[in-house]
């Protein structure tokens, strides 16, 4: 149990001094994952076999004295949005089921390179489509501080794996919130950074101009350990950056005295829950403790996040869902599926081509996905573009705006990561659009393409996580880890663990 | 703003998704709802604001014009449904017969 309970800093020197072997905690990991994952469901695969050789390789060119990566005999999971070539891809869709990528992700290629071991693909909501993991194809994954609500979405399964010591690190996606606020849910530490700090090629597209990779862990100091490995420029995708990357881990022990955080009175408005607002107020006071100074700030257009966030997203996702045809890869409808087409007069499809298109989609794809790509569809339609998605863009840009403005005055925005805590699975199935509602804050990161991280700043009455966000500037992830870790170094919310069997 | 089932039928077909008559029904009521929602951006003045469609101010990015090593077809076709060791395979474009 201590070896599970180690942060993946100091697992990692263990590792390096010989003091545990790269296949014991392999073993730890994956004994752990085969004990509980019965009833938390956050891999949808697991490769003990690739796991272990992995590791036992580490521990050779450990003992012959050879070169060891950074992350030298780190277990670490890997959300199923991204590219694996020797394990399955399906982001959690019947659509990608068994699909197996012909090349790595450049995060994970970098893992490799730097020597982690890959312990499993985590569960998903559908193409990273949800707020709850409810959306997966393959079964809802729970939180393991309450087995019967939901882990928060969509990058569940990476959260809950690391909440129930599963794996010490777990990269997730974030295009609305997908790391932040499972992170919050679930009670571990989420980086969402800048737009283009980290290479997606390879990530599953969802929302193109808004989708980012980011560590989540127990904590901010082993998410800078996981992000000094897979931030950086990658010629693969054109909007990577090109900035040097910091020596995080390097950069975490500043004191914050003098440090301006901005709180947002309307965040504290109507729809937060009384026991979040006042684990997010307690947040506050300690970081005023430690020196830093908070200031009402404003974000005027920060209400239209989540109307302008459902334009976008569905207009870039109904693009991007347009590669599943059913002819290159993923599934495809055989003839005579039942399914007729609604859309001409008849019942008629225009081509057996179109047939195979209409059915394939109709077949692979579930229903928050449809109707993600139906949306889409309709505003960018001709007569609807200009109302809808570029009326949606010129919002984006104002909301930016705000947030330069309010950076203008303040280092970091702080707040909560979402509105309530862990939520019972099933209560909000049934309503899209109350579903849409639990990003409110954690949207408006994405729009502006800046950094946010969210982390446990206390429990509700009934032992479920509350999360508190910072926000920062583009770039400015040293500065946000730095602030959480400063936080985590004076409080031990981050070291809670979930009432699970031993 | 209501959305007609002929709306989202028409909209299906653009998105190349089969809808059934049950599809079509939920739809219907789930997407006026949505995009009543987002309709509230109406009552934004956004006039002075420009389209902002992607958070990096940056410009075209360029690559040298050099071959390097790509996908052979063995990588791409793995995962393909229905092939023939160097082509995809698919239903005919035009008329009914000759239906990979």
């Amino acid at each position: 149990m201590q070896l599970l309970e180690l942060s993946a800093v100091d697992l990692v020197t263990a590792i390096r001094r010989g003091e545990v072997s790269a296949v014991q905690a392999a073993e730890a990991f994956l004994d752990r994952i085969t004990k509980l994952d019965g009833s938390i469901n956050a891999f949808l695969h697991v490769d003990r076999t690739a796991a272990l050789a992995r590791a036992a390789d580490v521990d050779k060119r450990r003992r012959e004295g050879k070169p060891l990566g950074p992350l030298a005999g780190l277990p670490v999971a890997v959300k199923d949005a991204l590219c694996t070539s020797d394990q399955p891809t399906t982001c959690a869709s019947k659509m990608l089921a068994g699909y197996r990528p012909p090349y790595d992700a450049h995060v994970v290629a970098r893992l490799r390179q730097a020597d982690a071991v890959l312990v499993g693909k985590t569960n998903m909501d559908e193409f990273a489509m949800g707020g709850s993991n409810e959306n997966s194809a393959f079964g809802a994954v729970h939180n393991p501080w309450d087995l019967a609500r939901a882990p928060g979405g969509s990058s569940g399964g990476s959260a809950a794996c690391v909440a129930a010591d599963m794996a010490p690190v777990a990269i997730g996606s974030d295009t609305g919130g997908s790391i932040r606020q499972p992170a919050g849910l679930c009670g571990i530490t989420g980086l969402k950074p800048t737009y283009g700090r980290i290479s997606r090629r390879g990530l599953v597209a969802f929302a193109s101009s808004l989708d980012q990779i980011g560590p989540m862990a127990r904590s901010a100091a082993d998410c800078a350990l996981v992000m000094e490995t897979i931030a950086g420029h990658d010629p693969g995708d054109a909007t990577s950056l090109a900035d040097d990357v910091p020596r995080y881990t390097d950069l975490l022990e500043k004191p914050l005295t003098g440090l301006r955080i901005g709180r947002v009175p309307e965040h504290f408005g109507p729809g937060l829950d009384p026991e979040v607002a006042h684990g997010v107020e307690e947040a506050f006071a300690a970081f005023k403790a430690a020196g830093a100074t908070i200031h009402d700030v404003e974000l005027p257009h920060a209400k239209y996040g989540i109307a302008t966030y459902y334009l976008v997203a569905p207009c870039e996702a109904s693009s991007n869902l347009a590669r599943y045809d059913g002819a290159h890869y993923g599934h495809r409808a055989e003839s005579g599926s039942g399914h007729r087409s609604a859309a001409k007069a008849g019942g008629e499809f225009e081509s057996p081509l179109v047939e195979m298109y209409c059915r394939s989609r109709a077949e692979g794809f579930g229903p928050e996905v449809k109707r993600r790509i139906m949306l889409g569809t309709y505003a960018l339609s001709a007569g609807y573009y200009e109302a809808f998605y570029a009326k949606a863009l010129r919002v984006r840009r104002l909301i930016r705006q705000d947030y330069l403005d309010a950076f203008a005055k303040v280092d970091l925005i702080g707040g909560p990561v979402s509105p309530t805590p862990a939520f019972p699975l099933g209560e909000k199935t049934s309503d899209p659009l109350a579903m849409y509602l639990v990003d409110m804050y954690t949207v408006g990161t994405n729009l502006a393409g800046i950094g946010g991280i969210s982390f446990p700043c206390g429990f509700t009455k009934g032992g479920l996580p509350i999360g508190f966000q910072l926000q920062g500037p583009a770039l400015s992830e040293p500065l946000l880890l730095r602030a959480a870790d400063r936080y985590q170094q004076l409080t031990d919310w981050h070291s809670k663990r979930p009432p699970l069997p031993a | 703003m209501a959305l007609s089932r002929q709306d989202v039928a028409k909209v299906g077909l653009l998105a190349r998704l089969a809808l059934s008559d049950a599809d079509l029904d939920r739809m219907t009521g789930e997407l006026s709802k949505i995009v009543g929602f987002v309709s509230q951006l109406e009552e934004l003045d956004t006039a002075q604001a420009a389209p902002l469609a992607h958070p990096l101010d940056t410009q075209n990015v360029f690559r040298a014009d050099e071959p390097k090593p790509s996908l052979t077809t063995e990588q791409a076709l793995q995962s393909t449904p229905r092939h023939d060791g160097s082509c995809f395979l698919v239903p005919a474009v035009l008329g009914e017969s000759g239906a990979a």
